[in-house]
């Protein structure tokens, strides 16, 4: 097996939303890919989110919710993420995202996977911004 | 990289993650690093915990955490998953059970697959332990992905090690077989409120009285945890700390680490050397045509091992 640098994809949900199917099955099509996935679960403050990034060293960070909370959530992650000189670090976002959202949040270079979409998608999304 | 260097021994969480990844996923740069690191290494308590899948040991660390934070330990864990032999990908889940420390900065935690290595750790393990060491960690936890019965790897990286077990994970004909079972310095029965945890650490007592084939000035102690409820966590701690402080008073902890960094020196030796040749013959497709001969029975696997060994003697001037 290649010894080449691994892509290393955080997953976490930010926020009270217990709702983890969809955050799961993106996590075991990222691991089919051939890349590395953490999971860290439920309940993850922004803070607890990027810390686990510095240590793990992620090149993307994913990040779902499902109960409307991410206007506040996922903004905040990526302030931290530049905040501590992780601004190298992709984010991506999922889960139930309101259509009239998805522009705000992509201007601060979240790219947002919402409900419906192809996991092949995502994985080709993955790929591309770990590499740039 | 020197500067990467520079920067995580100064207490830098992101260059220390950069260098992980170095280890990890670059031989060459990562050797540089360990090489100027070692003089920095050896001042850790170095703890491996192993067991099988589910028994709870990404439960017990974060007990773990919590408790040697509490007296004052600065800690590095490695908590090892396994890599698929199918995709080359992994589900690293054991920071999920770890949240009890997850804003505190004198705990740094770092998930890896196995990435091919067979035995529940992976070849860079070692190479991330000396980075903890070299950064002032005091305890370094390695927590092994779900072992078998021949997994006793991680004996071989660590000072202290905790094999994992539960009342349910089978009879005392299960503990009575050689491998996994051999290895404990300290017994954990895990869920302990749930089944026959008693019968589980009899049993286990009773192997440990009948052990042979290592050294056992330690007699290696069984003890019950509930690690999702924080029970029996104190014990277990200065249980690790008796435990390092008989190695360290026995001069037992310098006889593991000279058997260590003996089979280190071997292993590394043979990596580094396979990895030289293969990369020389593989320029020119050599080592294929090698293969076809072995295949068609035009050389045997000796004859054909001797000629790799005479491109090692050619080419040894390039190591």
């Amino acid at each position: 097996m290649s010894e080449a640098e691994k892509i290393r994809v955080l997953l976490a949900k930010p926020g009270l939303d217990g709702h983890d199917r969809g955050v799961k099955v993106v996590a075991l099509a990222i691991r089919n890919a051939g890349m590395e996935v953490i999971y860290m679960g439920r309940h993850k403050t922004p803070k607890e989110i990027v810390e686990a990034a510095i240590q793990e060293d992620a090149n993307v960070v994913g990040l779902s919710n499902l109960s409307g909370s991410y206007r506040e959530l996922f903004p905040k992650v990526v302030r931290l993420l530049k905040k501590n000189g992780l601004e190298n670090v992709k984010v991506i976002g999922g889960g139930i995202i309101l259509d009239e959202d998805i522009p705000a949040l992509e201007k601060l270079g979240i790219k947002i996977f919402p409900v419906g979409s192809r996991t092949d998608e995502i994985i080709k999304h993955i790929r591309k911004s770990a590499s740039n | 990289m020197s500067d990467l260097v520079d920067r995580a021994l100064q207490g830098d969480r992101l260059s220390l993650a950069k260098l992980i990844t170095l280890v990890e996923s670059d031989p060459i740069e990562g050797r540089k690093v360990i090489s100027t690191i070692s003089p920095l290494t050896g001042k850790a308590h170095i703890i491996g915990l192993t067991g099988s899948p589910g028994a709870g040991k990404s439960s017990l660390i974060n007990g773990l955490i919590s408790e040697l934070r509490h007296r004052k330990k600065k800690i590095g864990v490695i908590a090892i998953d396994p890599t698929s032999p199918f995709s080359g990908g992994a589900f690293l889940g054991d920071r999920i059970r770890m949240a009890s420390a997850s804003l505190d900065k004198g705990v740094f935690v770092r998930s890896m697959g196995s990435r091919g290595r067979l035995g529940g750790v992976s070849r860079a393990t070692s190479d991330v332990i000396k980075l903890f060491d070299a950064c002032g960690k005091d305890i370094i936890l390695v927590e092994t992905a779900g072992a078998g019965q021949l997994d006793v790897e991680i004996s071989k990286i660590v000072d202290t090690v905790m094999v994992m077990t539960t009342p349910e994970g089978g009879d005392d004909i299960q503990i009575a077989k050689a491998g996994i079972m051999e290895i404990g310095d300290i017994f954990i029965v895990n869920k302990a409120d749930f089944g026959d945890a008693d019968s589980r650490v009899y049993e286990i007592n009773m192997m440990i009285h009948s052990l042979s084939g290592r050294d056992l000035s330690w007699t290696p102690q069984v003890i019950k945890t509930v690690a999702i409820s924080n029970i029996g966590v104190e014990d277990l701690c200065d249980l690790i700390e008796k435990h390092y402080h008989f190695l360290r008073e026995t001069h037992l902890l310098f006889e593991r680490r000279r058997q260590r960094k003996k089979s280190e020196l071997l292993d590394t030796f043979k990596e580094v050397v396979v990895e030289h040749t293969i990369r020389h013959m593989n320029k020119d497709g050599r080592f294929d045509m090698l293969v076809e001969k072995v295949l068609n029975n035009k050389l045997d696997i000796y004859s054909a091992v001797n000629q790799l060994i005479g491109v090692l003697k050619r080419k040894r001037s390039e190591f």
